[in-house]
């Protein structure tokens, strides 16, 4: 890794590394400056060390203000995750964060149905910390191989509903019964999801019908990760009803589920 | 502290480094990092005569040792960026070239007569935008078109002219040459280079658009050839841009005959990269015992 000025601005310890699953990392960073500042739904911004040209965007799992550490959880899916996926204790990182527009939290007396999808669950954790035992988490996995972090949700008060595509381990199925069922014994103040494109539409669609406010964090091939260079767009409505492009990295990645052209 | 200025149509850009048209936005997402003022300019992002939204994504693929892209000229058209932006943008104590492009010749005359009333330093004319069908490349990959476009353009303004090239075209040198005989004052090249990748998985390509440009290190050695046979073949200075990630790059496509020097997709991956090629090059001259960038304009010893 370079070592320059500007470099080292970006250049952050990491405390820990997990493997959660056979594809799932966990990575602890030690970051005060961007912990100080950090929100629940915000990512941050990775330069994996090798030949790699841009950074991947990873939401924030956990934001600890007191220890001045960021927790982020990814999976691997090409060379540059598998190269993040190397960093151990003690090595160190190249990051841009905290980034975006994160949710925008009610109340913590406030009902909330948290929806996660896969690597999708992640930045609900944040949440469920924030609710506490007002939250229910409701969280989607293909197999009982790829869950993870129930036991942090069950730590942070929430109810825990777990759902695979296969049924080898909670409920068989999709997110959306179980989401339907807690609407129907109790009407939450907000939904809030992240995950699959089809499970994020089914959850906006569910809420639009019940009137209940929807916030999604939502994903896109990334550039700068900053909002300047226009990449990852986003189909957006205005509430008068004009279409247009708006950016995962700066106007997202939490959007209203109603802004969202599904 | 080696002198760094740099002079280009009679324009004073304190160093040659200009964050490239398109990765830069209107700057206001880098204020956040540093003072524009430290760069030697900004190409702005390119500018339509109406609103543009762009292209469906992904707009975006990474390459080995680089990246395409197919953004298609998102941009608010004309009228916004000289309302909202370019007060601001003129503020910033730096060379503002505010690029500009259009689907016919008469687009971007308009274009250029209105930013031609403001106080913009000058106007770099995209004729080599990969990404949109009508204008952008169709005008630089045909002698023809480009000086139709150009000499359009060259009427309606007298800032300098900048007109930026598409490496996308058999003969470089004969578009560099037909653009300066209609009035162009300066030519930069090159814009990104046509790519495509395909996910084996989808059998879909990765851009929505199918193909995009193509840009980053992998390009810079195409950069360098093509800035030199362009500095050899015009008399107008040329501003490189290719695939410069560090001050040696920057060096080096000056010798091949560059007067300034863009960097995009070295912002892309960190928004400090304009500021550590500046320091860096800097650092170069100095320990090679140089007084001044602007020296290394066209010094390379062929064989």
């Amino acid at each position: 890794m370079k070592q320059d000025k500007y470099t080292e601005k970006l250049t952050y310890s990491v405390r820990s590394m997990e493997q959660l699953t056979a594809a799932a990392w966990s990575m602890v960073i030690e970051c005060p400056d961007v912990a100080a500042k950090a929100q629940p739904g915000q990512f941050v911004n990775l330069l994996p060390d090798g030949n790699f040209t841009l950074r991947r965007p990873i939401s924030i799992c956990g934001i600890d203000r007191e220890q001045g550490t960021l927790r982020i959880v990814f999976e691997v899916r090409g060379k540059g995750t598998a190269a993040l996926s190397q960093l151990r204790a003690g090595d160190t990182v190249n990051m841009l964060a905290p980034l975006g527009h994160g949710f925008t939290l009610p109340a913590k007396e406030t009902r909330a149905i948290l929806i996660g999808g896969g690597i999708g669950t992640p930045p609900m954790l944040p949440l469920a910390q924030y609710f506490g035992a007002n939250a229910v988490v409701i969280s989607g996995f293909r197999n009982q191989d790829a869950v993870i972090l129930q036991a942090d949700f069950a730590a942070a008060g929430a109810k825990t509903i777990l759902c695979t595509d296969d049924g080898s381990a909670g409920r068989f199925g999709l997110v959306t019964l179980p989401l339907e069922e807690e609407i129907a014994a109790q009407k939450p103040g907000l939904i809030c999801a992240c995950g699959p494109l089809p499970m994020l539409r089914a959850t906006a669609a569910i809420a639009k019908a019940e009137e209940i406010p929807c916030q999604v964090s939502l994903e896109e091939r990334m550039g700068c990760g900053i909002g300047a260079c226009l990449v990852c767009a986003c189909r957006t409505v205005d509430p008068d009803g004009t279409e247009q492009y708006r950016h995962v990295c700066k106007n997202g990645p939490v959007f209203n589920a109603e802004e969202v052209q599904w | 502290m080696a002198d760094l200025s740099v002079n280009i149509c009679g324009i004073p850009f304190k160093n040659p480094i200009i964050p490239a048209s398109g990765v830069f936005g209107y700057g206001r997402e880098y204020e956040q990092y540093y003072e524009l003022s430290r760069l030697g300019g900004i190409a702005t992002k390119g500018t339509t005569g109406t609103k543009r939204t762009g292209n469906l994504p992904p707009r975006v693929a990474e390459t080995p040792m680089g990246m395409l892209n197919s953004v298609g000229l998102q941009n608010p058209g004309i009228d916004a960026f000289i309302a909202n932006e370019l007060p601001h943008l003129l503020a910033c104590d730096t060379v503002i070239l505010a690029n500009i492009a259009g689907s016919t010749a008469e687009e971007c005359a308009e274009v250029a007569a209105k930013l031609d009333k403001t106080d913009v330093h000058m106007i770099e004319l995209n004729i080599s935008c990969p990404n949109v069908r009508q204008g952008g490349a169709a005008f630089g990959t045909s002698c023809t078109a480009a000086s139709q476009v150009v000499a359009a353009v060259r009427k309606a303004t007298s800032k300098p002219l900048v007109v930026k090239l598409s490496p996308n075209v058999t003969s470089i040198t004969e578009i560099a040459k037909a653009v300066a005989a209609e009035g162009a004052d300066a030519v930069s090249l090159i814009n990104t280079l046509l790519g495509m990748r395909i996910d084996l998985r989808t059998r879909r390509p990765i851009l929505h658009n199918n193909m995009g440009g193509f840009s980053g290190p992998a390009i810079f050695p195409v950069a360098v050839r093509m800035v030199w046979q362009v500095a050899n073949a015009v008399d107008v200075p040329v501003i490189g841009m290719g695939g410069v990630m560090s001050g040696e790059d920057a060096a080096e496509l000056m010798m091949a005959g560059a007067s300034a020097v863009q960097v995009g997709t070295a912002i892309v991956q960190d928004p400090y990269a304009p500021l550590r090629i500046i320091d860096e090059l800097n650092d170069w001259l100095d320990s090679n015992h140089i007084a001044s960038a602007a020296e290394l304009t066209g010094s390379v010893k062929p064989w």
